[in-house]
């Protein structure tokens, strides 16, 4: 195992920014939402507000803080629900074959077919803005990498002496799946998620940017560019903190996705399209 | 050639099919509709007996299955309904939005191809070297950027500080207008671009035939022309194909934040306009000019490699 310059500069900047939403409420100057205060409006850069405050006189620097918790909770359990929905789909239709191969493949066509951010934005329009609404759409939408790279998995691992041993020792099909084809597997899908996560917190930058993801006052990054737009002439910063935020987050997450490819799966094909 | 242009064909139509279906399912099966949501939101009290007569008028109290029947047929005929909010038929909507959408998107992808391959090249060429580190670091830079706040960038810096270029709007639909957004849109697919050129040209340069082509004397500049270019090529248009998926969902945001008259600013201002029909005309826009996309990649392949048939 050779842990590459990637995987330690990449795996630093996600622990900054795990650091960053677990303890939000020790380290903010100020409340995100309630410490309005109209004496400090668009206040550049200070050492009081290190990265200046808003037209409500908000501090920037906290509600980026806070901006971490929703950022990642969108990306961590979109993407879990991603990978389940894909892993699962994708074993059971490399493992049984047959009819069921034939749909899943069908549905998994389909959905490359559509722009997942188009589809999450149709989602969102139907359910209406919000933290819910925001994992459910990101959460169905980008599971076909890991379907696709699962199902392809199991078809080679299928023949395998120890899945058919496993099989004459009467373990059943879902046993078998789960104990003795899934962690044979569970390094490229674990580079899927990673990556997967910079892609969901990009698109909940985009969503609540539109306006149909978190909406203000509640601090999102995207929600917080979505209102920091307008000013852009007046108060620049206001938009270049919260994008400097996204950037470094799913920086990290792609540098530590690239360097865990070089550690799980070197022979790698799967690059990102 | 032309039967594969009809087996790609073949093969667009059944996609097609089932993303209308899809997205009617989505649109009719869930809960609340224009109507109720056009209650839920506060924004208008709608009198009980002005809601019936609304539902009757757009059909939303038939069958399910009879309405399903209805869409797909209105859609094969190519009418894609009536916008509840102008009342203008939505292909008729959409219509003027195709062509400022189809600029933006090719001359992202014009920028994308041009400097992503470039770069990839040039990396790949001298690995190690600087040019090889700056394009590697710019090309993961660029996959970790939020395209629209890039674009805010942009925005600032050359509009409003430098005023080379107009900030927003679509204007004469000149180059001016379309060049902040272009490169604001283009900037994700050009990184990817530059790595997969880059490890496409590594992987080739290794191979038999570069060997081969390098003993019998053949000049550097023949082998990497004839045989690394070709070859490198199939793998940038695979990728320049699927991206072109991800790159119609980021012009969706990308127009909405230069106020640019396309399908996807259309789409967003029907979504808050809680027009479904135009919604779902948008979606299916984007999906079908997707699907065309990739089957030109599709034929693409075959005239480049002579290897890849469909048989």
């Amino acid at each position: 195992m050779k842990w590459g310059s990637n995987t330690w500069v990449g795996g630093s900047l996600v622990v900054l920014a795990l650091g960053v939403a677990i303890f939000a409420p020790w380290i903010a100057l100020t409340d995100p939402v309630m410490d309005a205060n109209l004496m400090n409006a668009e206040l550049p850069p200070s050492w009081q507000f290190p990265f200046g405050t808003d037209a409500q006189g908000r501090d920037i620097y906290s509600r980026i803080l806070y901006g971490a918790r929703i950022s990642l909770t969108v990306g961590i359990v979109s993407q879990v629900c991603n990978s389940l929905i894909g892993v699962t789909l994708g074993l059971t239709a490399g493992y049984w074959g047959g009819w069921w191969d034939d749909v899943v493949s069908g549905i998994t066509n389909l959905m490359l077919a559509i722009p997942s951010l188009v589809f999450a934005l149709a989602i969102m329009a139907i359910l209406g803005p919000g933290l819910m609404s925001l994992v459910i759409a990101l959460g169905l939408t980008s599971w076909s990498y890991s379907c696709r790279i699962a199902r392809a998995q199991v078809l080679s691992l299928k023949s395998q002496g120890y899945v058919q041993a496993a099989r004459i020792l009467g373990y059943g099909d879902l046993r078998i799946m789960f104990t003795q084809v899934l962690p044979n597997i569970l390094g490229p899908l674990i580079v899927i998620a990673t990556l997967g996560m910079g892609g969901a917190i990009l698109a909940e930058a985009a969503l609540s940017f539109l306006g149909l993801g978190i909406r203000p006052p509640f601090p999102s990054w995207g929600s917080m560019l979505s209102e920091a737009r307008d000013q852009i002439r007046a108060a620049p910063w206001l938009s270049v903190f919260p994008g400097l935020a996204i950037f470094f987050t799913v920086l990290g997450l792609n540098l530590l996705g690239d360097g865990l490819r070089d550690i799980l799966d070197p022979q790698s094909t799967t690059r990102r399209a | 050639m032309l039967l594969v242009l009809a087996r790609r064909l073949g093969n667009v139509i059944p996609t097609l099919l089932a993303v209308v279906a899809l997205v009617f399912l989505l649109f009719s099966v869930l809960p609340g509709s224009f109507i109720s949501g056009m209650n839920e939101d506060g924004r208008s009290q709608i009198d009980p007996a002005v809601m019936e007569r609304m539902r009757k008028e757009m059909g939303l109290d038939d069958p399910l299955i009879e309405r399903f029947v209805k869409y797909v047929a209105h859609t094969a005929m190519g009418d894609l309904g009536t916008s509840f909010r102008t009342r203008e038929p939505v292909t008729k909507l959409i219509g003027v939005r195709v062509w400022p959408s189809l600029k933006l998107v090719l001359a992202a992808m014009t920028f994308a191809i041009s400097v992503g391959v470039t770069l990839g090249f040039l990396a790949a060429l001298r690995p190690g070297s600087l040019i090889d580190t700056i394009s590697m670091v710019g090309a993961i830079s660029g996959l970790s950027l939020s395209q629209f706040w890039f674009g805010l960038m942009l925005m600032y810096l050359f509009a409003l500080q430098l005023q080379w270029l107009p900030s927003f709007g679509y204007g004469d639909g000149g180059l001016r207008y379309l060049i902040l957004p272009a490169v604001a849109l283009g900037v994700g697919p050009m990184a990817l671009l530059a790595r997969t050129t880059r490890a496409a040209v590594l992987d080739i340069l290794n191979a038999d035939f570069i060997r081969t082509a390098r003993s019998k004397g053949m000049s550097e500049r023949r082998v990497v022309e004839w045989h690394v270019l070709r070859n490198a090529l199939v793998l940038v248009i695979t990728i320049v194909g699927l991206q072109f998926g991800s790159l119609m969902g980021q012009a969706v945001v990308v127009e909405k934040l230069f106020a640019w008259p396309g399908v996807g600013s259309l789409m967003v201002d029907s979504v808050f306009q809680r027009d479904m029909p135009a919604v779902q005309g948008c979606i299916l826009m984007i999906v079908l000019f997707f699907l065309l996309i990739n089957t030109l990649v599709d034929i693409a392949y075959v005239v480049i490699d002579p290897r890849i048939r469909y048989g």
